[in-house]
């Protein structure tokens, strides 16, 4: 079903959701998903938010239990999961993309509860991306900037968002913003529109042959390594813009009331990651470097049917201070593939 | 394995035994006795004490222990040296088993099996070697070779002396790096030793100890004769979860937590060179 508002309207809607909505925000010029909040600067027409929404799923911090410790006795009790539904709003197709690759992480077997909670509590609304960035190469990676899956998708158009509700989850939540029901036409020029742009972007198509497991040996074998990771700083900033990256650390603290063990983002940019009292196994920039991005364009895929866990969008070409990057290394390592 | 793989057990410890100047060897219980859960020989298990950290160990005991399981240890960091200083009646938290055994009632069973061990790498190769002695009709001649730095390093020695040397079909080749006063026993590394034994290259091997060991001993088997798909061992880096979720433990594609820690060497020699 095809519905419309005006553009001006987003806010009241927002507010007007009866559950939690976590929408992406602006502050002192940094975009974000946060649960949104009545004042708070809502930018949806930031293309890709400073931070990716990963953190509504994957939180940078989560309790996952609590200890009590009297002598000899320890007592344990759980964090309560997400029970209550909540909506995101302003979803891009890249950070939608991202959640399908985590979800092959968090929900394979064993399936990690404290996530799964919140994917199930969630209804996702997307917006399709009529301006993207420079940046931007998503359609390398199976997103379609054009059309978001979500359960509802927004589509800019003038000074109107025409909506699109793909699940009946998505239909329910439309429901209460009462719409009025709308043509199919802008919705498809639209998305004509954003392919023609898409097509013009500097990394529209990369060539990704050659990265799979069959090449798996070949690729880390590569001379290139050095000279990619050179200038790499390890600072993981890299791995905390990234909507994919997904590694943890699990630790505890003393809360003066007994021991909190908590779940926090990790980066296998650092020298700690893999250390043990024998030493460790990446033990230089090197190593670090080309675990990221072998996992990404090679390891991942091997084990998951060809998925890749880069997703194209963008963030670590704009946050790396070094500017080393993805499509660096793709285009490093993958073109002498394809020679 | 548990419903919630984060979310560990309480677990009793029972006994504490010292084995070497810096391995102890602790039974763990569940707290209303018996087991806190059923494994397979190779599979390991995540033990915490809340605070101090959380660590994978091997299951040293063999699953036909029905009573409890052990956990040899060896202190060498902030948890491992908490974990020493514990008392019977202390309770840890334990999660698991997790990754897959060795291949006992398949790939190994029917076959003379050599057991390669060094210094603590006996740990995981203990488990395995107890549950061929518990169903001893389903395996053929049995060599294992132990070596330590020092006599006072071979862990389980009361073990080894009382059971398995004077069990029948088990022949025990133990080695110390030096000589000491008071061993009577062959001297020399663990490689130049099984190659001086110069085993007959057929059945299985489960190699586990100290890298350095471990690459030389397959030298030695290939010496032998022996081929990689005959040759297992268990591999160790570090981990947070146990599930192939917290994402350091991976040789290539392969988490060492569930897809190890138990490999065949072919298989680990098709894997990047980064462990």
């Amino acid at each position: 079903m095809t519905y419309q508002f005006p553009k001006a309207n987003a806010e009241a809607i927002v507010k007007g959701i009866s559950r939690a909505v976590y929408a992406p925000v602006e502050k002192d010029g940094l975009t974000s998903f946060e649960r949104y909040e009545a004042g708070m600067n809502l930018a949806l027409d930031t293309i890709p938010t400073d931070k990716s929404m990963k953190d509504v799923f994957f939180p940078q911090w989560e309790n996952l239990m609590h200890f009590r410790v009297e002598g000899k006795t320890i007592e344990l009790t759980e964090e309560e999961r997400c029970h209550q539904d909540f909506v995101i709003f302003g979803a891009r197709a890249c950070d939608i993309q991202a959640v399908k690759v985590l979800d092959k992480v968090f929900l394979a077997d064993p399936v990690d509860s404290y996530y799964a909670s919140r994917r199930e509590h969630c209804t996702l609304v997307a917006l399709a991306c009529d301006k993207p960035e420079d940046s931007c190469f998503c359609k390398n990676f199976g997103a379609d900037p054009a059309s978001p899956d979500a359960d509802v998708t927004l589509y800019p158009v003038g000074d109107d968002y025409y909506v699109q509700t793909n699940t009946e989850k998505g239909e329910a939540l439309v429901k209460e913003w009462n719409l009025d029901k709308a043509e199919e036409g802008p919705v498809e020029w639209l998305k004509g529109e954003i392919g023609k742009k898409y097509e013009e972007l500097p990394f529209a198509h990369l060539n990704l042959k050659g990265f799979d497991g069959e090449h798996l040996k070949e690729k880390f074998d590569s001379p290139k390594w050095k000279k990619l990771s050179m200038a790499c700083l390890g600072c993981g900033s890299c791995t905390f813009a990234c909507p994919t990256c997904q590694c943890y650390d699990i630790r505890d603290y003393d809360t003066g009331n007994g021991v909190q063990r908590y779940r926090c983002w990790d980066s296998c940019m650092y020298s700690d990651f893999t250390l043990m009292a024998a030493g460790t196994p990446r033990p230089h920039q090197l190593e670090r470097y080309r675990q990221r991005f072998m996992h990404k364009l090679v390891y991942f895929p091997a084990n998951n049917d060809g998925m890749y866990s880069c997703v194209g969008c963008g963030r670590c070409i704009k946050k790396c201070p070094m500017h080393l990057h993805i499509v660096k290394v793709i285009k490093a390592l993958g073109e002498e593939e394809s020679k | 394995m548990m419903k919630e793989p984060l979310v560990p057990m309480i677990g009793i410890v029972t006994d504490v035994r010292v084995d070497t100047p810096d391995v102890k060897t602790f039974r763990v219980n569940a707290p209303g006795g018996g087991k806190c859960f059923e494994h397979m020989p190779g599979q390991c298990a995540m033990l915490s004490i809340p605070g101090v950290g959380e660590a994978m160990f091997s299951i040293t005991s063999s699953p036909t222990n029905e009573e409890y399981q052990e956990f040899s240890i060896k202190k060498c960091g902030c948890l491992t040296s908490w974990l020493h200083q514990m008392e019977p009646g202390q309770m840890v938290t334990i999660r698991g088993p997790y990754g897959n055994p060795f291949p006992v009632e398949t790939e190994l069973k029917g076959q003379d099996l050599i057991f390669i061990a060094g210094g603590i790498g006996l740990a995981p190769l203990r488990s395995v070697i107890n549950y061929v002695r518990a169903h001893r009709e389903n395996y053929g001649k049995v060599d294992i070779v132990y070596g330590s730095r020092s006599k006072d390093d071979l862990v389980d020695y009361p073990e080894i002396e009382n059971e398995w040397c004077k069990e029948a079909g088990i022949n025990v080749h133990l080695t110390i790096d030096r000589p000491q006063e008071g061993w009577d026993g062959h001297v020399g590394f663990v490689p130049n030793y099984v190659t001086e034994l110069g085993f007959d290259p057929q059945g299985k091997v489960l190699v586990c100890g100290p890298p350095i060991m471990i690459k030389f001993v397959l030298q030695a088997l290939d010496g032998l004769g022996f081929d990689r798909t005959q040759v297992f061992t268990t591999m160790e880096l570090r981990m947070k979860c146990g599930i192939g979720k917290c994402g350091r433990c991976n040789i290539g594609n392969k988490y060492v937590c569930k897809d190890g820690p138990v490999f065949r060497f072919d298989k680990l020699g098709e894997l990047p060179d980064e462990y």
